[in-house]
């Protein structure tokens, strides 16, 4: 059976535009509304979904998400928790790929086989962990290959030629091409810069690579979506929800609100404009 | 018929602890480099670029003329003779790194790492500290140096170590107060890891505990190794023999580790750390990640932690804040499961008595974490008996703990 990232990816390409992949943290800032944004997100123009698992301690993470991942513990959100959100997106949707991502430890809690089995009846595609080097991953592999699940590789700028290879090994689904230097919603994406790392990416693995980590606005994720497969935006989703609980709005509309500005942004980014 | 040649080295086992950890930074199952991949390649040219150093005899020379000439090594091997006759058990020396320059072991490693730093062409330093004497020593080292220097601590320890906050910046450290989760230690080590993970280019992260991502544990271990070879010499000459037990305080572990490593294939030494126990065992606050957490993964390392049933990191609590951290160096956890080492435990009551005790009878004020250690040397020197011989690391002074000390006897000073 195609894996639905496979599917989704062909599908883009046929249409000749770009992915928009929208993170947000399971359980932020609780577990219903967090369901809620999940089930809006596809038809707000997520084409995939990153649902981050939250641990305490996120080394990779800017201060957006360090929060998100603190809202959803101090709801109770557990690993558990989370694939049964997972599960519960899944009975209404059956094609928009669904990836974690998150630290290793939790999965080392659980145990990788066990929690890869569960992860994929949860309808789970794929897992970003962001802890976890190929040099380390190979247990977390065998259990995910045996759950169909992909594990997405992380290249970054400093993944020159010599390490590439090591990077896209054992990898399927997409690459994420982490754009800058630094944690999660820090700097800004260089469209310029990315346009030659991620060709580079492209050709070594013959997957579609995803740009993420330094796009917060429209005009950056329609920039960044001429010259990528995907655009991802995460820090700029889960400070919409700090925004809300501040200022006592809607949660959920006010996050697919800014995912519609966003995925908007990114189906236009390769139309040409219309001849005057 | 010629015997055959072996062109590798044999296969390591347990009974050769200097082969340890092997190529990929593993300690058995502990160790390894869980870091984001952004910093995988420098967490491999440091590698390369230590690895280098032990074959630079120009790089040795000037290591070990600054240890001599500028931290104040070796150290004094001292025979506490009336904390013997009080224990009545074994004799009982101390190494004494409370009289190291900066007042603690933690500059010998800073010394090692700051040339490598500076060999690698690196021009900013950062690192992160609990209660400050790894910041202290940081700062130290690059002043020296001329280094700028950002030194990460968390909020809460900033308010409660302030003499230290207030010495880092007199040495022209910045130091950037983390308000992130818990605010303490592992928080800082986050932060730092989040400074050096953006700038790649010039920064060197210097770590000050035996722990993180390989090469770390293996790197500061071989720095502080100085002092169990110290010792080792220094006890020979004294008694002519090797000691029956060293012991050593734990909280990431690297003056435990330096002390122990270079006894680990002297089967006839026991070694035995302690951990830090703050209001007890039998509760939630304590910093002992051996007896009382599980095997997972934090800041770059599979190690003993605490945390909870769902793999989520817990925060330690020791009256002693250079042993408050919930993770401990990954050498620690592979000698306790192995067997080689024992890992006891030290109440933050008991550490006050200890700290106490050998302020009256030798003159001598400890750090509180080494007063952890110092409590346990009643029970081992008793079962090592008279005629028998225990080296315990002193691994800093007291005088920064004396308001917390003079706080908890309820005295205001």
């Amino acid at each position: 059976m195609k894996s639905r990232i496979d599917a989704r990816f062909a599908a883009l390409k046929a249409e000749d535009r770009a992915a928009f992949v929208a993170y947000v943290m399971a359980g932020d800032p609780n577990r219903a509304t967090a369901l809620d944004i999940l089930k809006g997100l596809p038809a707000a123009g997520a084409d995939l979904i990153e649902l981050g698992f939250p641990f305490s301690d996120p080394m990779a993470e800017g201060p957006p998400i360090q929060k998100a991942a603190q809202r959803a513990l101090k709801d109770g959100m557990t690993l558990k928790g989370v694939l049964d959100l997972a599960a519960e997106f899944r009975q209404g949707d059956d094609t928009t790929p669904l990836i974690l991502m998150g630290y290793l430890n939790p999965l080392v809690t659980w145990g990788f086989e066990a929690f890869a089995q569960a992860a994929s009846a949860s309808g789970i595609d794929g897992l970003i962990v962001v802890d976890c080097p190929p040099e380390e991953a190979d247990p977390l592999a065998d259990a995910l290959d045996a759950a169909d699940i992909s594990l997405i590789r992380l290249a970054t700028p400093t993944t020159d030629d010599r390490r590439l290879p090591v990077v896209l090994r054992r990898t399927s689904g997409f690459v994420y091409y982490v754009s800058v230097t630094g944690v999660t919603g820090a700097k800004e994406a260089d469209a310029e810069a990315v346009r030659p790392a991620v060709a580079r990416i492209r050709a070594a693995s013959g997957l579609p690579v995803a740009v993420g980590f330094g796009i917060r606005t429209p005009e950056r994720a329609g920039a960044i979506a001429q010259v990528a497969d995907a655009a991802v935006v995460g820090s700029a989703l889960v400070d919409e929800v700090a925004e809300a609980l501040e200022r006592n709005e809607d949660v959920t509309a006010r996050v697919l609100s800014k995912v519609r500005s966003l995925a908007k942004a990114v189906r236009l980014a390769r139309v040409p404009p219309l001849p005057a | 018929m010629n015997a055959p040649t072996h062109p590798q080295a044999p296969p390591a086992t347990p009974n050769d602890f200097a082969a340890y950890p092997d190529a990929n930074g593993r300690f058995g199952q502990f160790g390894g480099r869980y870091v984001a991949e952004t910093l995988m390649p420098l967490v491999l040219d440091l590698e390369a670029a230590y690895l280098a150093t032990k074959e630079d005899a120009a790089f040795q020379a000037e290591l070990n003329g600054l240890l001599t000439h500028y931290v104040g090594r070796p150290s004094p091997l001292y025979f506490a003779e009336r904390l013997t006759d009080h224990f009545g058990g074994a004799k009982i020396y101390f190494k004494r790194e409370d009289l190291n320059h900066t007042g603690a072991h933690k500059i010998n490693n800073c010394i090692g790492q700051i040339l490598l730093a500076r060999k690698m062409g690196k021009t900013r330093i950062i690192a992160e500290t609990g209660a400050g004497q790894h910041g202290v020593a940081t700062a130290t080292v690059c002043a020296r140096f001329g280094l700028p220097c950002v030194v990460y601590m968390g909020a809460v320890d900033v308010a409660r170590q302030r003499p230290n906050v207030f010495r880092m910046n007199l040495l022209g450290a910045e130091v950037t107060p983390v308000t992130s989760g818990a605010s303490t230690l592992k928080d800082a080590m986050n932060e730092a890891l989040r400074d050096w993970v953006t700038n790649v280019e010039d920064t060197y992260y210097l770590i000050g505990s035996a722990a993180g991502p390989h090469p770390y544990p293996m790197m500061v271990r071989d720095f502080q190794a100085i002092m169990g070879r110290e010792i080792r010499e220094q006890i020979l000459e004294a008694e002519g023999r090797l000691p029956d037990a060293v012991v050593a305080c734990v909280g990431g572990g690297s003056n435990a580790i330096g002390t122990f490593h270079p006894f680990l294939n002297d089967e006839q030494v026991r070694i035995i750390g302690v951990e830090a126990a703050g209001d007890g065992m039998g509760t939630d606050r304590h910093a002992a990640a051996i007896n009382g957490g599980r095997p997972g993964v934090l800041h770059g390392n599979k190690t003993y932690l605490l945390q909870d049933a769902e793999g989520q990191i817990t925060e330690a609590h020791s009256i002693s804040a250079g042993l408050d951290y919930p993770g401990i160096g990954p050498e620690h956890s592979w000698l306790h499961d192995v067997g080689r080492a024992q890992y006891l435990t030290c109440t933050d009551t008991e550490a006050l008595d200890a700290f106490k005790l050998c302020a009256e009878l030798e003159g001598i004020i400890p750090a509180l974490e080494s007063a952890h250690a110092i409590a346990r040397l009643s029970d081992i020197a008793r079962d090592v008996g008279k005629g028998g011989v225990v080296v315990m690391n002193l691994s800093g002074r007291g005088d920064k703990d004396v308001a917390t000390v003079a706080d908890h006897l309820g005295r205001t000073i």
